[in-house]
Order: structure tokens, then sequence, then C-alpha cells
């Protein structure tokens, strides 16, 4: 102990108390603040950094959740819009089949009824040919007949007669 | 038998700092009278070296930096003198250390107009009026000089100016790179994770995020300080700054009145008058209580002092072994020994460098924060 206060400076002590005094303003205002409040500028810069990161990440979740929505709703849509048009493609085959059958039956029907009347145009040429014909088979036979005399007023009455009767 | 003496002087000379009694007892063994005056050879005696490794971590008036034998055998020693500043009966004087020329027995007497100063163990005394050599008393001490006030430029406060100055150039670097970019480059790069280091695990948890700013500054600038000092004191020039019990008594007063200036009410309520037991023990438990606070710094001031002393004296010690061992290993075996020795030493001595500036600064942080710590009234 005695050895220890001897070797106590009070020199010493006043000159490192003094230049520590002094050293610490020095430092505090030349050093320790700046460094101190360009560290913890760029500390929260970094976590603004980082809040904006995040924040950015969590706005393009919510974006790809809109997109996942929108492309559900247009999947949606178009599904909507596909079964539209089959219906109204089979709405439209229906109808063109009906119309189509309705056509074919006019057709049909028209063509019917043109056979008929050329039917009947037809037979009444044939009656009239086959008039004609029996009126010149008659017409010869008729000069046959008539050549001699009695005989043939006879067959003129009997032939009209039965002209009239058929 | 050599190895033994040797061992008893490396197991003192570690014993020395936590027991003042045998320091003195150490002191009178090596007395100067019977070694330190023939100083003709290389010293290469136990006791020559025990009383060198002592001298060397006192505090020195002038920068040693080798010394040798000449060729007529004469002990000559190179290094440079230092300014000494001393307060006299008669004023102050100034002069340089070398007019003492490496005298530290008292024997070179320098005058100075009108006052005789003499050095003996790196303290500077000056003879009483009329007085023309220096007398020692039975306990080694000058009985007809007084000691002077001396403000020289020592090794330690050149070593300490030297720090600041490292300090100041370092840390004002670092503080102008910021200015221009947010991320320092070159060495500043390591100070910046120190910087950090010191607010986020020594000064933010022991005081509190609020109020950690006030005492920032401190804390930095006592942190760096201790820890280049003790680095310092590694070095080839063996400062010895951190070793000085005024260096570390002025420091350990800086906690002392920054922790009892800034302390709260709570505080002084917590010593003088105890909350939540009777009153008996608030009367017993007030002068523990005050002790307490004075303990705490001075306990800073010892610790500091002690392991940075210990530390260069078993450094020294070691190195040592290559010379006292030289007779029984031959100069070999003892240049080895006390090099894997002192090396493996030095490694810890890097350590404790650190860890030395870190406790007496997590300390200090601690015992402010108990000071401004905010109780919750119970």
């Amino acid at each position: 102990m005695d050895q220890l206060l001897n070797d106590f400076s009070p020199g010493l002590f006043i000159i490192q108390t003094v230049l520590m005094l002094v050293v610490i303003f020095l430092m505090i205002k030349f050093a320790w603040k700046p460094i101190l409040s360009a560290l913890e500028e760029r500390e929260s810069g970094i976590q603004d950094a980082l809040n904006a990161a995040q924040k950015a990440k969590e706005q393009v979740e919510a974006m790809n959740s809109d997109n996942d929505r929108l492309l559900k709703e247009a999947r949606a849509e178009r599904e909507e819009m596909l079964k539209e048009a089959r219906a109204i493609k089979d709405k439209i085959i229906a109808d063109a089949e009906e119309m189509a059958q309705a056509e074919s039956q006019k057709i049909i029907d028209k063509a019917k009824s043109t056979i008929e009347s050329e039917k009947k145009a037809a037979l009444e040429d044939i009656k009239t040919e086959v008039a004609k014909l029996s009126i010149a088979v008659a017409e010869k036979l008729l000069q046959d007949e008539l050549a001699k005399d009695q005989k043939q007023t006879a067959h003129i009455d009997a032939i009209i007669d039965g002209v009239k009767l058929s | 038998m050599r190895l033994t003496s040797k061992l008893q002087i490396v197991s003192i000379l570690c014993s020395v700092l936590f027991s003042a009694g045998i320091f003195s007892v150490h002191a009178k063994d090596s007395d100067p009278k019977e070694g330190h005056h023939e100083e003709a050879n290389a010293i290469d005696e136990d006791d020559e070296i025990a009383e060198y490794i002592l001298h060397h971590i006192k505090d020195a008036h002038d920068f040693h930096l080798f010394s040798y034998n000449d060729s007529h055998g004469e002990r000559k020693h190179v290094g440079f003198g230092l300014p000494i500043i001393v307060k006299t009966s008669d004023g102050f004087r100034f002069f340089s250390s070398s007019e003492f020329h490496h005298d530290d027995s008292g024997h070179v007497i320098v005058e100075k107009e009108g006052v005789s100063l003499v050095k003996y163990h790196e303290k500077i005394y000056e003879l009483d009026k009329g007085q023309t050599e220096i007398h020692f008393d039975e306990d080694h001490h000058p009985d007809n000089a007084h000691a002077v006030l001396d403000f020289s430029i020592t090794k330690s406060v050149f070593g300490m100016l030297l720090v600041f100055t490292l300090l100041i150039f370092w840390f004002r670097r670092l503080a102008a790179q910021y200015k221009k970019s947010s991320i320092p480059t070159g060495f500043s790069r390591i100070l910046e994770p120190l910087v950090i280091y010191v607010r986020d695990e020594i000064a933010k948890p022991n005081i509190g995020e609020k109020q950690y700013k006030k005492f920032i500054g401190f804390l930095m600038t006592v942190f760096f300080f201790i820890w280049v000092s003790n680095l310092l004191g590694l070095m080839p020039f063996g400062f010895n700054i951190t070793g000085q019990i005024a260096v570390t008594f002025s420091l350990a007063l800086f906690t002392y009145i920054i922790t009892h200036f800034s302390a709260n009410k709570d505080y002084w309520k917590h010593i003088f008058w105890m909350p939540g037991v009777p009153i008996p023990m608030k009367i017993i438990l007030a002068p523990i209580e005050f002790l307490g606070t004075l303990t705490k710094p001075f306990a800073l001031m010892v610790r500091l002092f002690a392991n940075i002393s210990a530390g260069h004296i078993v450094v020294m010690s070691i190195i040592a072994i290559g010379i006292t061992l030289r007779s029984t290993m031959g100069v070999f075996g003892a240049s080895a020994l006390s090099f894997a020795l002192s090396l493996f030493i030095t490694i810890i001595e890097l350590l404790v460098a650190f860890l030395q500036a870190y406790i007496f600064t997590m300390l200090s942080a601690l015992f402010i924060g108990m000071a401004v710590e905010e109780h919750e009234h119970h």
C-alpha cells in the first residue's frame, strides 16, 4: 500500500484528468455525435427500406390475389359465354332444320299437286286422242259401211247410239 | 537452485499486485544501493531483473530505447529525454530529463535557478535549502528532500497524448467519411463495428434505450482510450499507461462523478433510506450502501491497474527466463522456453487488453444505469 501510494503521481493524475476531460468533449463534438447520428440515420434508412420492401411484397401479393380472382372471373365468364353460344348454335340448327323441313314439305306438296294436275291434263289428252282415234276408226268404218246405203244409215244410228251411251 | 529461485521471483511478482505488503517487502529486497548503481554490465542477476521489471512498470521520465556496452565496457543508454515540468517551492521549472543522465538514484543534482532537483525511483525531489546530497532514512525515503508536483511529459503522458491523438484522428476520419457515404472505407471500417459494439452491447443494455445517449460519449472515449492504451503497452516501447494507478484513479473518478451527478432521487433513496425494510435496518444499511458507492469505482481502479501491471510483469518475467535459466538449460533451451511462454502470454495479454477495456466500460455503464434507472414504486 505504501508503495502504491508512493507510486501515485498527483501530477500524472491531474494531467490525465484534464486531458481526458478535453478529449471527451472533443470526441463528443467531433466524433461521437456525427458518427452516432450517421449510424442512426443509416439504420433507420435500412429499417425504412426493409419496411418498404415488406410493403411492396404485400402489395404484390394483394395484386396477385386480385389477378387470380380476375382470372377466375374471366374463366367463369368465358364458360358462360361458351355455354350461351352452344345454346344459340343448337337453337339455330334446330330452327334451320325445322325451316328446311317445312320448305321441303312445301316443295313436295307443290310437286304432288303439279303431278296431279299433269296427270289430269295427260288423261284429258289421252281421252281426246282416244276420241280422235275412235273418230278416225269410225270414219274409216263408216266410209266402208256407208258405201252400201241402207246399211249406212242403220249403222250410223247404231254407232251414234252406242257413242251416246258410252 | 536457480530454477526454484526464479520461480519464486515469478510467483512473488505475480502476487505482488494483489498484496501490497509483499510489494513493499520486495521493493526492499531490490535495494538500489546493492545493484542498481553498478550498471557497468548488462542486467543478468535475478535481483537486478526483478528490480528492472518493477522499474519498467513504473512511469519514466525519459524515453529509453535500449542499452548496450561500448568497447570500453561502459554501459550506454540510448533514448531521448522528455520535458520535465515541476512545480517547486519557487515556482515552475522546465528542463529536459536528459539532464539527469539516466540517473534514477538521486545522485545527479540538477540546479535550476536556485532549486536543486534529483530523480529517485522515477520521482523528482527538491533538496531542502542548503543540502548538497540526498540522504535516505531506513525506509529508503529521502529525509532531506521533498517531492514536487510533477507535471512532466513522462513516458505515460507521452503515450497518453499519442493515444488521444490517434483516437481523435481515427474517429474524426470515420465521422468525416459518413458525410460522403454511409459506408466507411479502409481502417474506419474496422472502427465502425467497434463503435456499434460499445453502443449496442455496453451502453444500451446497461443504461437503457432512453438515456444512454447522454453517457455514450464518455463510455466510448473511455473504452477506446483503455483499449488502445493496453495495446500500446504490449508493443515494444512498453508504454504502461493503464498500469499507472493515477490514470486508473482518474478514470474511476470520472465514472464516480458521472454516476453520482446523474443519479436520480430513487438512487439516493436506496442508499440512505432503503425502502421496504424496517427503520433499524435502514439505519444500518445506509453506511453500508454509502460505502458501496465508493468501493465500486475503487474496484474499477484497482482491477484495471492490477491486470495491466500484472500482465507487464508476467511478460517481462517470462522474457527474463531466457537469461535466468541460461545456466541450467543452456542458451538455446532457455531462449526457446522463454520465447514459447512469452508468445503464449502475449496472446493472452491481447485478450486481456480488450477484456479490461470492456469490463471497465461495461461496469461504468452498469453503475450509471443503476443510478439513472427509473424504479417502479412499490
